[in-house]
């Protein structure tokens, strides 16, 4: 592809081919990623339906189907529902903020797909191989929570006020804890970019992972992780029983679709940040010879699905938090746990060279 | 005209523009959301700048958290528009002079020799894998320790005396200790009486 550089150079100037080359070819590699994150977002939401059934003892969607083929029942389903949603209208409240309610579904799902640009799916293949990755997830995933504060106060209603406020102060507060986990990471690997992480945890087996040394932490990122992507059990923002829907409930047809889709995105992206942080990313779990044969970025998506099990076990599973035991939960329970595993860890990266050298902890610092 | 020079321009437009609605529009809302686009745009300014750190950090602590909360009680406060312009007439000079002080003393720091383009370096681009993360980490924590870490007690005064200000022991409150939920078994809470069965005649 870089081939068609000079073509470029020679149709719009050496001054701005260059440049149009790169944001034309960028963009195509934008689409890259983008295309089959919104098919697995589709395919998320049958997979929850499905095996949320199945645990509850129902069938689940089971009806829509490609060409009639008898054993895709089912799979149809997401594809029927994208297409239900644009057909219908979207409604625009009377006293809502017309500019600031169509702006926040785009707030809500622009970031959401902004992180994917550092996410490295394998040694070679990442979009922006950028030194501060890790800093960047942070920043894009805080900006997150604007889609909801605005689509809160631009829908002019009581409840998707109140799930706004709650939204808001949730996911401020879980930030911290989430920011502190990643911390210890990237103490551990001693660098912010992605791939670099992956690479430190290489070493033949799983037990190299940051899972072993880190793993409150990882408990403590993925929790953090259910609690800023708004799912159950923290998910009052939407609060069904109490505020109908909460901060979507005057959204129809695409743009609720669209907060529909940056959450399952954000979902995809804690457990694919989960399994490059603390899993591993694209190495396998033992590094001999049926498992190294299977190309990495295999493995990847493997973890990424087995972390994304737990989202969907964990609804089909816990009654939803009360408000206060989310606050308890995220200021008192995770912040001093993280401040402590961070001075812990420090004080270990102190030790003698000697001390570091021997096992077990020559796995983890090299 | 460049690349470069055509984002400076067009990000540093949206700047100004984002900044003079943030203090003339009426609705607090809408100046703080101009607010957040001046920081998203003024980051998108120093990454121009490869300082890649400080953009990142400027989007993640004041747009991600300083401007989230602010929001927040923005949207709750019930703003009387009439009543803040009361008396807009009769504190003008007062204000007036004070913005020419600043003003003037803004202007003498700029126009000084020092900050002349003739004393300004050209910036030297640097290499793919340089890291201004590392480099600010190693100034912070060696040249300038003493300084960080008085300002970050500075801060720590702030937050305790902020959280000093709103704590009040409430009586009449109602809240469940949850240690002691946790901590509850059931050999403390339920007496378990053999009741010989009787027979009814």
């Amino acid at each position: 592809m870089d081939s068609l550089q000079p073509l470029f150079e020679q149709l719009f100037g050496s001054e701005w081919g260059g440049p149009l080359f790169l944001l034309i070819k960028n963009l195509l590699l934008i689409l890259a990623i983008v295309i089959p994150l919104l098919l697995a977002v589709a395919y998320l939401t049958f997979a929850e339906r499905k095996i949320i059934a199945y645990m509850q003892v129902r069938v689940g969607p089971n009806r829509v189907t490609f060409f009639d083929i008898p054993w895709l029942r089912g799979w149809g389903q997401p594809i029927a529902d994208a297409v239900k949603a644009i057909m219908k209208e979207i409604i625009i409240p009377t006293g809502a903020n017309k500019f600031l309610f169509l702006l926040a579904p785009v707030l809500a799902i622009g970031p959401a797909l902004a992180a994917w640009a550092v996410v490295p799916f394998s040694p070679e293949l990442v979009l922006a191989d950028i030194n501060a990755g890790l800093l960047y997830i942070l920043a894009m995933t805080s900006l997150g929570v604007y889609g909801v504060i605005i689509a809160g106060w631009a829908s002019n209603s009581k409840y998707a006020f109140l799930g706004a406020m709650r939204s808001a102060a949730q996911v401020v507060s879980y930030e911290l804890a989430m920011g502190f986990a990643l911390v210890c990471v990237l103490m551990m690997s001693s660098s912010l970019n992605l791939g670099d992480i992956v690479a430190g945890q290489q070493g033949g087996s799983f037990l190299n992972w940051y899972l072993i040394p880190l793993f409150p932490m990882f408990l403590v990122y993925f929790i953090s992780g259910v609690a800023e992507t708004n799912r159950a059990p923290f998910d009052v923002a939407e609060g069904e029983s109490e505020i109908v829907a909460g901060f979507h409930v005057d959204y129809s047809g695409m743009a609720f679709t669209v907060f529909f889709l940056a959450e399952y995105a954000n979902m995809i992206l804690v457990a694919t940040l989960a399994s490059i942080m603390f899993l591993g990313g694209w190495l396998p779990p033992v590094d001999i010879a049926p498992f190294n044969l299977i190309p990495g970025m295999v493995w990847l998506l493997l973890k990424i699905a087995f972390m994304l099990f737990f989202f969907l076990w964990f609804r089909a599973t816990f009654p939803r938090y009360r408000y206060d035991q989310i606050m308890r939960l995220g200021w008192k329970v995770f912040i001093p746990l993280t401040l402590v595993w961070i001075v812990v860890l420090g004080m270990v990266m102190q030790l003698p060279e000697v001390v570091r050298q021997s096992f077990p902890l020559n796995l983890w610092f090299n | 005209m460049n690349l470069q020079d055509f984002v400076f321009y067009s990000l540093a437009s949206v700047v100004v523009i984002a900044a003079l609605g943030v203090i003339t529009l009426r609705n607090p809302v809408h100046s703080a959301l101009l607010l957040v686009l001046a920081f998203v745009t003024s980051s998108g300014l120093w990454l121009l700048l490869e300082a890649e750190f400080l953009a990142i950090v400027l989007i993640l602590v004041y747009v991600g958290a300083v401007m989230v909360l602010f929001l927040f009680v923005v949207m709750m406060l019930d703003i009387n528009l009439d009543r803040m312009r009361e008396g807009f007439w009769k504190w003008f000079p007062f204000g007036a002079i004070l913005a020419l002080i600043m003003t003037g003393e803004i202007g003498i720091v700029l126009m000084s020799k020092q900050f002349g383009p003739e004393n300004i370096q050209i910036p030297v681009s640097k290499s793919v894998d340089y890291s201004n993360t590392k480099e600010l980490g190693q100034l912070l924590y060696t040249d300038y320790v003493y300084a960080f870490e008085l300002s970050a007690v500075i801060l720590l005064v702030a937050m305790v005396a902020a959280i000093a200000i709103t704590l009040r022991y409430r009586t009449d409150k109602k809240s469940s200790n949850v240690s002691k939920q946790v901590a509850a078994s059931r050999e403390k809470r339920l007496k378990v009486i053999s009741i010989p069965a009787e027979r009814k005649e």
